[in-house]
C-alpha cells in the first residue's frame, strides 16, 4: 500500500458513527431537547411579545442562531472526544501503527463528527417546524454553509482533543469561550439592536459572522457582509487543516 | 543468513526530558523467526517496538522493514506489521467481532468475514464475537488484542509482554498460538520478563539494558557459549588434596573438604558428561561420595549474569 488508505478512513468513519449510536441519547436527543426548550422559551413564550427583526418574526429570526449554537458545540465536542478518548484510554496505538495519515484520520474522525452535526441540524430544523414558522430562502447555500461550519468546528474540535491533556481542558474551551461568544454573537438578536460601543465591539466577535452568514441563507438579510462571513469561515477551516497538518508532521501530543 | 525482514541501524531515542531510551541500536530480524527481546524494566524494549510501529519518533537512526524505509514508505511497511500492546487498550464497549473487523479495515484490507471468523475461532473467541469486550476476562481481552493485530494478516508481529499478568494455563495457550503463527510464516518479535518464555519460544534472543543491545545471538548458541553445569558432590570423608586424575576437571574443594564443586560444560550437555566422567575418576581414585546435586544453568542465569555485569 502506497497511496491513500480509503478503507482505513472508512473504518474510522463507520466506527465513530457507531460510537455515536451507542450514546444516541446523549449525542442526539439531549441537544434536540435543549434546542426545543430554547424554541419554547425564546420563540413561543417571549417571541410573541418581541418586535420583528429585519422584517422577520422574532421566533423565526432566532432559528439560524440556535441551529448554529448547537452545530458549534456539538461539532467541537464530538470531534474532540473522538480523538481525546483513544489518547486517554491508550487505544490510539492502533491508529498510530496503522497505514493511515492525516488525510485518512481527518476524513474518518472529522467526517464522522461533521456527519453527526448534519444529522443533528436536520433533526433540529425538523423540530423547529413544530414551534416556529420559518423559511429558508437559499436552501442549497444553507446546506453548504451548515456543512462548512460543521466541518470547520469538527476540525477545531479535533485540534482541541489533541491539545487537551485532561478532561477539564477538553471542556473549558467550549464552555468558557465558545458558548459565551455564541450567545453574544447575535444568536438571539441583531447586533444593530445593541447600543454603541457594543455594536462595534460585537464586530470583533467571529461568531457574529457565522450567525449572520447562516441567517442570510435563511432570510436574505445580514448585519455584516456575507462574503466576509463565508471568507472567515473558509479561512478558519484552512487554518485548522494547516494546524492539524503540523500536528501530524511533528507528532505533537500523538507520538512520543 | 536468511533474508532480513527488519533492519534497524543506529536507532537512538532521547525523550524530551533528556532520557536516552535507545542508544545506537543495531538489529536485524530474519524472516520467519521468533525473536525474544529481554531486558529489565525501563531497558528500552517498548520504545524499540514503538519506534518500529510508529508510536515513537526516533531521534536518529534508520528502520527498514521488508526493504522499505519506515521514514518514507511507512504506509507500505505498516500495512504488513501487527502490534499487540502491553496494556489492554481497546474500546471496551465495542463487540469483539466488530473490533476485529475494524482493525482489518484500518489497515486497508478488504472485508473478509470468513478470515475474521477463522482468526476468532483460532483464538477461541468465535462464541464471544457479539460480546462487549469489557465483559470478557483479562485473558480473553488479551486474545482480542491478538486477534485485532492479526486481522490484517501481518508478516511481522510485535508482541509486547504478551503474557504479563496472565495465568500459567493462558501462558501455555499463548505459546501455542505463537508457535502456530511461526508455522504460518509470521515473523514474531516478543518482549518478555519471563526468561523461560524466551527459552521455550525463541529462535534468537536479544538482551537490552539501558537502551543498548548487550547481545544478540541464536538461543542455542548463547546457551552453548554462556551455559554452565554446576555439580555439588558430597564426599563420605573429607578431602584435603585433589588426586591427579580428578584435578584435570574444573573442580574445587568446598565445605571443609566435604564437598567437590564442578563448574564447567557449555550448556549443550557436555557438563553432564564431564560430571559422569568425574564420578568414575573419583571411584577409581577410591574417593567415596554420598550424594550428587547437578544443575544446568538456564537462560535466566545467563541473562542475570549479563545484565549484572553491565550494571
Amino acid at each position: 500500500m502506497t497511496g491513500f488508505n480509503l478503507r482505513g478512513a472508512y473504518a474510522i468513519y463507520v466506527r465513530e458513527l457507531m460510537r455515536a449510536m451507542r450514546t444516541a441519547f446523549q449525542s442526539i436527543l439531549a441537544p434536540v431537547l435543549t434546542t426545543s426548550l430554547y424554541f419554547i422559551v425564546f420563540g413561543a413564550a417571549i417571541g410573541g411579545r418581541m418586535q420583528a427583526v429585519d422584517g422577520v418574526n422574532y421566533a423565526a429570526f432566532i432559528v439560524p442562531g440556535l441551529l448554529l449554537l448547537t452545530l458549534l458545540s456539538e461539532s467541537t465536542s464530538n470531534a474532540s472526544f473522538g480523538i481525546y478518548m483513544p489518547r486517554f484510554t491508550g487505544t490510539i496505538y492502533e491508529l498510530l501503527s496503522a497505514p493511515v495519515g492525516v488525510a485518512e484520520t481527518l476524513l474518518g474522525f472529522v467526517g464522522a463528527a461533521a456527519t453527526k452535526s448534519l444529522i443533528l441540524a436536520a433533526i433540529i430544523l425538523l423540530t423547529a417546524t413544530f414551534f416556529v414558522d420559518y423559511r429558508i430562502e437559499h436552501p442549497i447555500l444553507a446546506i453548504g454553509y451548515i456543512m462548512l461550519v460543521a466541518s470547520a468546528f469538527s476540525l477545531f474540535g479535533f485540534i482541541l482533543g489533541i491539545w487537551a491533556d485532561n478532561f477539564e481542558k477538553l471542556g473549558i474551551f467550549p464552555m468558557l469561550i465558545l458558548m459565551p461568544l455564541t450567545f453574544l454573537g447575535g444568536t438571539f438578536y441583531s447586533i444593530d439592536m445593541l447600543p454603541e460601543p457594543w455594536s462595534t465591539i460585537a464586530l470583533f466577535n467571529p461568531i457574529v459572522y457565522l450567525v449572520n452568514g447562516l441567517r442570510w441563507t435563511f432570510y436574505g438579510s445580514s448585519d455584516v457582509n456575507i462574503w466576509v462571513s463565508f471568507g472567515l469561515t473558509i479561512s478558519f477551516l484552512a487554518i485548522c487543516i494547516a494546524i492539524i497538518g503540523f500536528i501530524f508532521r511533528t507528532g505533537y501530543r500523538l507520538r512520543t | 543468513m536468511q533474508e532480513p525482514i527488519l533492519e534497524i541501524s543506529g536507532l537512538t531515542k532521547v525523550y524530551d526530558g533528556g532520557f536516552k531510551a535507545l542508544d545506537g541500536v543495531d538489529l536485524q530480524i530474519r524472516k520467519g523467526e521468533i525473536f525474544a527481546l529481554l531486558g529489565p524494566n525501563g531497558a528500552g524494549k517498548t520504545t524499540l517496538i514503538g519506534a518500529v510501529c510508529g508510536l515513537v519518533r526516533p531521534t536518529s537512526g534508520t528502520i527498514r522493514a521488508f526493504g522499505l524505509d519506515l521514514a518514507s514508505d511507512w504506509r507500505g511497511a505498516r500495512a504488513r506489521i501487527g502490534l499487540v500492546p502491553q496494556e489492554l487498550a481497546t474500546d471496551m464497549f465495542e463487540p469483539v467481532g466488530r473490533a476485529v473487523k475494524f482493525s482489518r479495515g484500518l489497515f486497508g484490507k478488504s472485508p473478509d468475514p470468513a478470515r475474521v471468523e477463522e482468526i476468532l475461532r483460532s483464538l477461541s473467541l468465535w462464541d464471544k464475537r457479539d460480546e462487549q469486550i469489557r465483559k470478557l476476562s483479562g485473558g480473553m481481552k488479551r486474545r482480542v488484542l491478538i486477534a485485532k493485530a492479526l486481522a490484517h494478516d501481518p508478516d511481522l508481529l510485535f508482541l509486547d509482554e504478551p503474557t504479563a499478568g496472565v495465568d500459567v494455563e493462558l501462558r501455555r495457550d499463548m505459546w501455542r498460538q505463537i508457535s502456530i503463527l511461526r508455522e504460518q510464516g509470521v515473523t514474531v518479535i516478543l518482549t518478555t520478563h519471563y526468561i523461560d518464555e524466551a527459552e521455550v519460544m525463541a529462535d534468537r534472543v536479544g538482551i537490552i539494558r539501558n537502551g543498548k543491545l548487550l547481545m544478540v545471538d541464536d538461543k542455542d548458541a548463547m546457551m552453548a557459549r554462556l551455559g554452565r553445569t554446576e555439580a555439588h558432590i558430597n564426599l563420605a570423608a573429607p578431602l584435603t588434596k585433589l588426586p591427579a586424575s580428578v584435578s584435570a576437571f574444573p573442580v574445587t574443594i568446598a565445605d571443609d573438604g566435604m564437598e567437590l564443586v564442578y563448574r564447567g560444560g557449555d550448556g549443550t550437555g557436555r557438563g553432564k558428561r564431564d560430571v559422569a566422567d568425574l564420578t568414575k575418576a573419583l571411584s577409581a581414585a577410591g574417593i567415596d561420595y554420598i550424594g550428587i546435586d547437578i544443575r544446568e544453568s538456564t537462560l535466566e542465569d545467563i541473562f542475570v549474569d549479563l545484565v549484572g555485569e553491565s550494571a
